[in-house]
């Protein structure tokens, strides 16, 4: 039981940081230019199938999420100047069918270009087996993905929190008009953020994709997830959406792994196995209207 | 925006449209063409959902990105109510209408609490938790859905016939929109704008803001259950994929390409998108490319939405 609970843990952990790779570019360009961006998944799942592509063509998963990653934030910028400039100023409602529309010609493109079915992409072979951590075994390619996000957020935090750029970005994030008037450029700035989330998006796409299918609507799913980690986290902080992906990362894979057996443990087998896997799919989506509930600004409000 | 006041030309117009669509399942039956009475029925009942959106929305001032939820819980009801043996829709819509209500006054109550974005990502949560509690409710068919034993009967009259649905789904969206403008009309219609307009002003005078948005909020529940019990009629079937966010999100859609605000404005974006959908799927299996592509036209182009192209609101 307990290696169940520790294996779940770091299973955990693992989504976790991968939510937070998504999140940490929403937030920032809600929290900023105050901009709903519903088309993040689509750059997820675009990011995803140019890895998958680009490692196929490379026969080499690194190079292939290089390319991948570098042709996300290409697109990234092209959307950035092309589009959302024009969405800034427009409200939410603007901005939600925009973006919508954007996922709609999304996975229709990628279901062109790549067809219905699923990409498989496979992890560096000499990843692919299990390590021997204590007494358990561990996919060592899950390993690494930790060890990757934790690095990702680490560098995120000395960006934002020591360095000069990241200071503009937190005062753009808790006003933007003053930081406009003390001279800082925030619409490039804003660009340059948007360009990175693009990129951070594809780097989880092309991270979890040998884990979960490479496939049309991959985004969506993940999309609502991410809406959750910052909703939770507070709309335009990092630290919120850091702590918020650990939460619902962690939340989430604990509770479908173990809910169900706790179930079964205190209630009829009948009624556990009915509600087991419902209560464990709406935990998170539970977690965040309490949170709300009590802390309408999220747990970190970026604006004070 | 401004207050909603009725163009002179409104009502001339609506009795027009509403002879024409008593005439329209004639007229196609003579064409030989009955298959396009069911896809006009599916307009109608995507037009009621629309103007219950329309009234949270565009009156109401809410962006609320769950209303699929009330769409489904509706649809999900009608159908339990028939297993339980109840096939009389004068029994079962209310039934519907009541039970998505309720819903939606329930969630109105907390996600009123917050405002903005997080009222947006709010109410998306909570049809989420619906939609997967749907899915794995394994007595209610789970994934599948849950499949209707044939249509119901109304007023003794049975709905099997396309026609017959046709009809009732006219009436009921005639009823509704009647109901729609005279509330907006009405003391609660302005008040209910108001507040979308000024909210602390609103506040400072004395009105319960919150309890005037969550009627409205409920409101629009119940007529989205009453939409979503007719399209368990139409397609014989309360799937869970009716309560997909994209759902929620094509329902807004609608709205905004009709006009947010305006009476006639989910009619008009239920009619305008379905039909583009109906002809692009003939033109290019891509068509979501195109659609896609229309709706930043739309966006870009004309923000107030087709409704506003004609119609003036600014009173």
């Amino acid at each position: 039981m307990t290696q169940l609970i520790l294996e779940q843990a770091l299973n955990g952990l693992q989504f976790g940081l991968m939510l937070f790779l998504l999140a940490a570019g929403l937030t920032l360009v809600f929290g900023i230019m105050d901009c709903i961006n519903l088309a993040h998944g689509s750059l997820y799942m675009v990011g995803a199938y140019f890895v998958a592509a680009a490692t196929q063509a490379a026969d080499s998963f690194w190079i292939g999420l290089g390319v991948g990653v570098a042709g996300a934030a290409v697109l990234g910028l092209v959307l950035e100047l092309a589009l959302f400039r024009q969405l800034y100023k427009r409200d939410h409602l603007s901005q939600v069918l925009a973006t919508f529309a954007l996922i709609l010609i999304a996975n229709e493109t990628v279901r062109a270009i790549w067809g219905p079915a699923a990409l498989m992409l496979n992890p560096p072979e000499a990843l692919a087996g299990p390590v021997e951590i204590g007494n358990f075994f561990y996919p060592a390619y899950r390993l690494l993905i930790i060890a990757f996000g934790i690095a990702i957020a680490g560098l995120l935090y000395l960006l934002v929190a020591k360095s000069r750029v990241g200071m503009w970005v937190r005062a753009g994030a808790a006003n933007r008009e003053m930081t406009e008037a003390l001279g800082i450029n925030v619409r490039g700035l804003f660009t340059a953020v948007f360009v990175f989330g693009a990129a951070l998006c594809a780097l989880a796409g092309g991270l979890l994709g040998p884990l979960l299918a490479v496939q049309v609507g991959m985004g969506e799913s993940v999309l609502i997830l991410a809406f959750v980690v910052i909703i939770i986290g507070g709309i335009g902080s990092i630290r919120g959406a850091l702590v918020g992906s650990l939460i619902v990362g962690t939340v989430d894979t604990l509770g479908r792994a173990l809910l169900p057996t706790l179930l079964r443990a205190t209630l009829p087998a009948d009624a556990a196995s009915t509600l087991g896997p419902a209560l464990a799919s709406i935990l998170i989506y539970l977690l965040m209207a309490g949170i709300l509930f009590f802390k309408p600004q999220g747990l970190f409000p970026a604006r004070a | 925006m401004a207050f909603y006041r009725p163009a002179s030309w409104q009502k001339p117009l609506s009795l027009l449209l509403l002879c024409a669509a008593l005439a329209l399942p004639s007229v196609l039956a003579a064409f030989g063409q009955e298959f396009y009475i069911g896809f006009a029925t599916r307009v109608l009942i995507f037009a009621l959902a629309a103007s219950s959106l329309n009234l949270v929305l565009g009156f109401g001032g809410m962006v609320s990105l769950g209303h699929a939820a009330f769409l489904g819980a509706g649809a999900y009801a009608a159908a339990i109510c028939q297993q339980a043996g109840i096939n009389e829709a004068l029994l079962v819509f209310p039934a519907a209408m009541g039970i998505a209500g309720l819903f939606a006054l329930v969630v109105g109550a907390i996600s009123l609490r917050t405002r903005g974005v997080y009222f947006i990502m709010i109410t998306l949560a909570f049809a989420q938790m619906a939609y997967y509690l749907f899915i794995s409710a394994r007595s209610w068919g789970g994934d599948d859905g849950l499949p209707l034993n044939g249509r119901m009967t109304l007023a003794g009259f049975s709905l099997a016939d396309d026609a017959a649905l046709f009809y009732a789904a006219a009436g009921l969206l005639a009823l509704a929109m009647l109901f729609f403008g005279r509330l907006a009309e009405a003391r609660f219609g302005r008040t209910l704008q108001a507040i979308r307009e000024n909210e602390t002003r609103m506040e400072a005078l004395g009105y319960p803001v919150f309890r005037y948005r969550l009627v409205a909020f409920a409101l629009g529940g119940a007529v989205a259950g009453l939409a979503g019990a007719l399209l368990a009629n139409l397609t014989g079937l309360a799937s869970p994929n009716l309560l997909q966010w994209t759902q929620s999100g094509t329902l807004l859609v609608m709205v905004i390409i009709g006009g947010v605000g305006y009476l006639y404005g989910g009619v008009v974006g239920a009619a305008v998108l379905l039909l583009l959908e109906e002809s692009l799927v003939g033109v290019t299996e891509h068509w979501h490319i195109i659609l896609g592509l229309l709706l930043l036209a739309v966006v870009l182009f004309a923000p107030k939405g087709v409704a506003a192209l004609f119609g003036k609101r600014h009173g």
